[in-house]
């Protein structure tokens, strides 16, 4: 009981540093061309209500990840279930059956999905998996590579630029772009690692639908090609380079050739769906490719699970849908995403989706039949 | 008064500012490893909290210097405070988990604090007072040079001194050192390491609101979006000059801020940005640790 007290007392001192702390900026609004000044005092209630409130939560849980909670309350027993539950989830998807029976239907709703929306949805979509794609390029040199990358967007404008002028001056069409400026993009790429639409007449209506599939279908292959990377030999020196420089030397793998093929593949996502960016959207300018653009990849990268390729798609749906939809609350949207990012951060660091290794568990007869043996081997010896 | 000069000064003035917000990088990538991309978001809360007290006391018919005093240290108070809740909100509690996570922690506080103060306050660029009085004596000097130049050049001159003076010969600068070489070992020797870390945040957060002031009452307007740029400006100063040196940071900054107000000067300001990148890119391909950074030799 005096634990729990003194846990309160404590949320009502962090309480009052927020009021304090906010004070200046949430309190005062002075207008300087009238001189006066405008005294918020509502805010000051609702900074020191919101945030003991919030810190009670915040503490509880940060005592529940160190793995020091008492079993009390509703919190802890719903906090229970929700880790059974997720547990099973993760049991019952490892049935292969389940999981070509659930991307089976994954992808029948995405097919039918055009169909089923208005085109505001359709185009959203679009946005959302262009990420996707983006997401997963950027994800061979982060999560399979380990280098960190927070110039990616920089990729995704020499493809979008590619294709903007090679339409205008040599009139090359989309498709033949496509391959063009996803070639740029990794050539482009290989230059910054040394140091170190359509001719058709469609209406607007059925383009929305016809870029949607066009987009599926890379997110399709890029998954299919990560997937397949992955597990490759490529892929599995990246991974080596990641977890230890020096090993992976040793075992006589390149890191020089290892880094250029991580930073060139991934890149080559990032200028492909540039091409798409630019078909669709008519026009850009370098605005569209910010420092700010990298960070949003970067962000659905970790968010969703680095290396992960289901974590990343859902990263990357998340922070492009996520936004979209909390439009009515648009004022407020951007501080959501930010303060989600950092409590993601806290208590979820490995993302979403955490990446499963490859790993064989030995059962205890595996275990007992290679004790056996060795204890044969060994008596032989002595005899 | 010929134009070189004038080059020269506002490179110089640039340079100045750069090194005060490149400082506090340095110094939190110096001991824990972090690019703390929200630091630009503590010197946009300094700007910010010295003109909406600026405003009020001049209001309430202060005069001229107790405002510059008053609403200075205490904007430079509560940057710090804020420099200090957001390492143990954002930062301490990952500080054991990759170092990725740490980078989106940031991001997110990043997000955070520019929207909060786009909500709270306004989107518009408000106009910053004119908080540093005129020195008429510096008409005097064969340079022209203005008093918020003067300003500037001076503070950011007794910010390095003292900063020098503090990391080279106090206990809590010894402790810092040890800190960054050694977590650890610090601990065992009885440095209390999360102290360090938060001082080390306090100090960064102090001379990053410093720059702030300095910079917003020089260019007389301010918004919620200027700490993003200016951070990423400071940051590209701290890689220059070698990230986790304090020096580094200093020389990195006017590197930066000259070949800026060169290029701008001489060649053409559409490319500013792409001389401080170019310079950026050859420094690192020539000496990929920085101006004065150390390169690591991997231990097996």
């Amino acid at each position: 009981m005096t634990q729990r007290l003194n846990e309160l007392r404590r949320s009502l001192l962090v309480s009052l540093w927020f009021m304090l702390l906010t004070f200046p900026i949430m309190v005062i609004r002075v207008n300087t061309i009238t001189g006066t000044v405008r005294w918020r005092w509502t805010n000051l209630a609702v900074i020191g209500i919101g945030s003991f409130f919030i810190s009670v939560v915040w503490r509880y849980a940060m005592q529940r990840k160190a793995g020091e909670a008492q079993a009390v309350g509703i919190l802890s027993r719903v906090g229970e279930r929700v880790g059974a539950g997720t547990k099973k989830i993760g049991a019952v998807l490892d049935i292969p059956k389940v999981r070509t029976r659930l991307v089976g239907g994954l992808l029948a709703a995405a097919v039918a999905y055009p169909f089923l929306n208005s085109m505001y949805h359709t185009n959203i979509m679009i946005t959302a998996l262009t990420y996707v794609v983006l997401g997963l390029g950027l994800n061979i040199i982060i999560g399979l590579g380990g280098m960190l990358h927070i110039g990616y967007a920089a990729f995704y404008a020499i493809g979008a630029y590619s294709y903007a002028l090679l339409n205008m001056y040599f009139g090359i069409n989309f498709w033949l772009a496509l391959p063009i400026g996803a070639a740029l993009a990794g050539l482009f790429s290989l230059l910054i690692g040394l140091p170190q639409l359509f001719g058709i007449d469609m209406r607007l209506q059925q383009t929305t639908v016809f870029v949607y599939f066009i987009m599926l279908a890379v997110v399709i292959l890029t998954i299919f090609v990560v997937h397949r990377l992955e597990n490759s030999r490529i892929g599995r020196q990246w991974v080596a380079m990641k977890e230890d420089y020096i090993a992976c030397q040793a075992m006589g793998v390149s890191i020089a050739k290892a880094k250029l093929t991580a930073l060139g593949i991934g890149a080559i996502w990032g200028g492909l769906v540039g091409v798409i960016f630019a078909a669709r959207t008519t026009f850009i300018n370098p605005a569209s490719f910010t420092v700010w653009e990298s960070v949003i990849i970067l962000s659905t990268v970790v968010l969703g699970g680095m290396g992960s390729i289901p974590g990343v798609f859902v990263g990357a749906l998340v922070l492009m849908l996520l936004p979209e939809y909390l439009r009515p609350f648009a004022q407020y949207r951007m501080l959501i995403f930010g303060a989600l990012l950092v409590t993601m951060m806290v208590f979820r660091p490995s993302g979403f989706i955490k990446k499963r290794r490859k790993a064989y568990t030995i059962t205890e007869a595996e275990r007992q039949s290679v004790i056996k043996a060795e204890l044969e081997d060994d008596g032989e010896v002595e005899e | 008064m010929n134009y070189f000069t004038e080059v020269v000064l506002s490179g110089l003035t640039r340079g100045s500012i750069y090194a005060l917000i490149a400082l506090g990088y340095t110094m939190v990538y110096g001991i824990i490893e972090l690019i703390n991309f929200a630091h630009g978001e503590i010197y946009m809360i300094g700007a910010f909290t010295a003109l909406i007290l600026a405003s009020v006391l001049t209001i309430f018919g202060f005069n001229t210097i107790a405002i510059l005093f008053l609403a200075g240290i205490i904007a430079i108070v509560y940057s710090s405070m804020y420099g200090y809740t957001m390492e143990k909100v954002a930062y301490k509690p990952i500080r054991n988990s990759q170092r990725l996570s740490a980078l989106i922690s940031a991001i997110g506080m990043s997000m955070f604090l520019q929207n909060y103060v786009r909500i709270a306050q306004t989107s518009d660029f408000l106009p910053f007072p004119r908080i540093i009085p005129r020195f008429p004596w510096l008409s005097a000097l064969p340079v022209s040079m203005s008093s918020s130049q003067f300003m500037i050049f001076s503070s950011t001159a007794v910010v390095m001194v003292l900063l020098t003076l503090l990391i080279k010969f106090t206990k809590i600068g010894k402790s810092m050192r040890a800190a960054s070489q050694d977590k650890i070992m610090a601990k065992l020797l009885g440095v209390n390491v999360n102290k360090v870390i938060s001082l080390t945040f306090i100090i960064g957060s102090a001379t990053a609101a410093l720059g702030g002031i300095l910079i917003s009452s020089y260019t007389g307007q301010i918004n919620f979006y200027i700490g993003f740029l200016a951070g990423i400006k400071a940051f590209v100063a701290a890689v220059l000059g070698g990230i986790g040196s304090i020096p580094g940071a200093v020389l990195g900054s006017f590197v930066l801020g000259l070949t800026e107000s060169f290029g701008a000067g001489y060649i053409s300001s559409d490319y500013e940005d792409v001389f401080a990148f170019i310079i950026l890119a050859v420094i690192l391909i020539v000496k990929p640790a920085g101006i004065l950074g150390k390169g690591q030799i991997e231990k097996v």
